[in-house]
């Protein structure tokens, strides 16, 4: 295997921009589902159950919610982008070997993919922000400062899935990963309650996970609460981040160039 | 005209190069000039190493051992800066699905972080050469094979190579469409870029190699011109017999100077003198066989194809 520290340069520009042209051709169809999405989350849930709920944690459910989804909604775009679109690239496609014989290496790739990945995540929050705004369930404008943080959490969330893809024999060994951890992460690490509701022994566990410290970052910002300990938060996501893209240049290396 | 001269320094050199994936020894310590210009074959049956050989050229492979320059620069150490001259037309087509004709161009420039609007003539100059020209905005789910083997040429000639790399260029095309890529290539190497190309199509290799090297099981056999290898290693003529070999040693048994092959029910004569075998066989009424002068397939059969000859 080839463990080399891996390079990040310029090129991996090109392998964004490609993707950023195929998303272009799509565009129709991507805008309707970022936006129709969580109009529809917002108001049914949030509108649904707000109404039984009332306050959550100080805040309106209303409020409550889509500061939330807002962090699990870069998680689940990133992830899903790092999963099954990279591995259409690599495997099906073969669009990873045409590169290959360009001056582009896999350091160039996976940067590239895990920038698109972010950016994905980012376009996705945003939407979700947008519509928030509009259905007047976020209504203070620091919410705006989470923009750079969707796009950490995005590479936070893209790096993992891109080594998942580089392992997987094929699309169906995903499901270990989203159901194993993608799945539970959305439903413990307090997009829908907060985390110290559930029992004190799971605690610990739910605190190691980066949803965790996402949404620590992005619910007080969106809901207009005071943030906390920013940079451990910020820590944890970037170490996820460059931990993730070492291990999938190492691994995308192994399955490519042999 | 072809620029290179004797004085130029191999365009690749492979010094006792060997790839091994586990126990399994795919190129076996070979050695490699290849000259820069021209055109150079590596042949070689399925699994003879020339993909892999290839690929270590390419720096999409990296050897086990031995010493490898390409455009003079060491591989896999200076593989960004070699690709930049070298363009690949993979054995399968790989070309990116969600764009059309011309952005599969535009895309692959960025690549080499080309100016689109620096090339776009070139481009266009491209699309004219491979016959593409009227199919610029059309989805590649819709080209037919052979297009999408044209566009792979003109894609891997968007960055102007030194070196072009093809890997099995006309497998599976039809007979016109071969014919249109032959005389592209022919073109290209009177332009002074240097071929690389793998095959198992002899009549592909005699057609457009003035140099090649068979390769089997990971090892160089032989190396030479098609024409050179096919008078060192067999006689002028061949003479296809369908018959069994002891029909066919009766009938001939006047004539000297024969070797013979039984390949399945078919006996293979190999001679310098084929009229005399000729006059023998034209008294035989009912008995089918084929006179043809010998070829770079008659070569690689009996260098590589041994399980299948039964040689008297």
């Amino acid at each position: 295997m080839d463990w080399c520290l891996p390079k990040v340069r310029m090129s991996m520009f090109a392998v964004w921009s490609r993707n950023f042209r195929v998303w272009r051709k799509l565009i129709l169809p991507s805008t309707l589902f970022n936006f129709g999405e969580p109009f529809i989350y917002l108001l049914g849930l949030g509108l649904g159950l707000g109404s039984f709920i009332g306050e959550m944690d100080g805040v309106p459910y209303l409020t409550f919610l889509p500061s939330g989804l807002l962090a699990s909604s870069v998680m689940n775009t990133a992830t899903y982008e790092g999963l099954f679109s990279v591995y259409t690239r690599m495997v099906p496609q073969q669009t990873y070997e045409g590169m290959l014989a360009t001056p582009l290496e896999v350091d160039d790739i996976v940067a590239g993919e895990m920038l698109w990945c972010a950016t994905k995540g980012l376009m996705s929050s945003s939407a979700i922000l947008v519509v928030g705004f509009l259905i007047g369930a976020l209504q203070d404008w620091q919410a705006i400062f989470c923009l750079p943080f969707f796009f950490l959490i995005g590479l936070c969330f893209a790096g993992p899935a891109i080594v998942v893809s580089s392992l997987a024999p094929s699309y169906d060994y995903f499901n270990y990963y989203v159901t194993l951890l993608l799945t539970p992460m959305f439903i413990f690490c307090g997009v829908f309650y907060p985390v110290r509701t559930l029992p004190d022994f799971i605690e610990p566990f739910i605190q190691v996970l980066p949803l965790s410290h996402a949404i620590a970052l992005v619910r007080p910002l969106a809901s207009g609460q005071p943030l906390h300990n920013v940079l451990l938060h910020v820590c944890v996501l970037a170490a996820f981040a460059g931990i993730g893209f070492y291990l999938a240049v190492v691994l995308v290396r192994r399955r490519l160039i042999n | 005209m072809n620029s290179s001269s004797v004085s130029d320094p191999p365009i690749v050199l492979a010094k006792n190069l060997s790839k091994r994936f586990g126990d399994f020894l795919a190129v076996d310590d070979i050695n490699l000039s290849v000259p820069t210009g021209g055109c150079f074959g590596l042949l070689g049956p399925n699994g003879a190493g020339k993909t892999t050989t290839l690929r270590m050229f390419l720096g999409q492979s990296h050897q086990s051992s031995g010493s490898l320059h390409v455009l003079g620069q060491v591989m896999p150490e200076q593989t960004r800066s070699v690709r930049r001259k070298i363009g690949v037309v993979p054995q399968l087509d790989n070309l990116d699905v969600d764009f059309t004709v011309i952005e599969n161009l535009k895309v692959y420039a960025s690549f080499f972080a080309l100016n689109f609007r620096d090339i776009e003539s070139y481009i266009d100059e491209l699309l004219v050469m491979v016959e593409l020209e009227d199919k610029r905005n059309t989805r590649i789910s819709e080209l037919s094979g052979g297009m999408k083997r044209r566009l792979s040429i003109a894609r891997a000639l968007v960055n102007k190579p030194k070196l072009l790399v093809l890997d099995e260029p006309t497998t599976g095309l039809d007979p016109q469409v071969r014919h249109l890529i032959w005389s592209r290539l022919r073109e290209l190497k009177n332009s002074g870029t240097t071929l690389l190309l793998t095959t198992h199509y002899m009549e592909e290799a005699e057609r457009l190699c003035d140099d090649l090297v068979i390769m089997d099981k990971g090892k160089i056999l032989k190396r030479g011109h098609p024409k050179q290898l096919i008078s060192e290693y067999v006689e002028s003529d061949v003479i296809e017999i369908h018959c069994s070999m002891e029909m066919a040693n009766s009938l001939l048994k006047q004539v000297s100077d024969i070797r013979y092959e039984l390949v399945d029910e078919t006996v293979y004569c190999f001679t310098n003198e084929p009229l005399k075998i000729i006059k023998e066989l034209e008294t035989q009424a009912g008995l089918t066989w084929l006179h043809r002068p010998a070829n770079l397939e008659d070569v690689f059969l009996s260098l590589t194809g041994r399980e299948l000859h039964e040689a008297q």
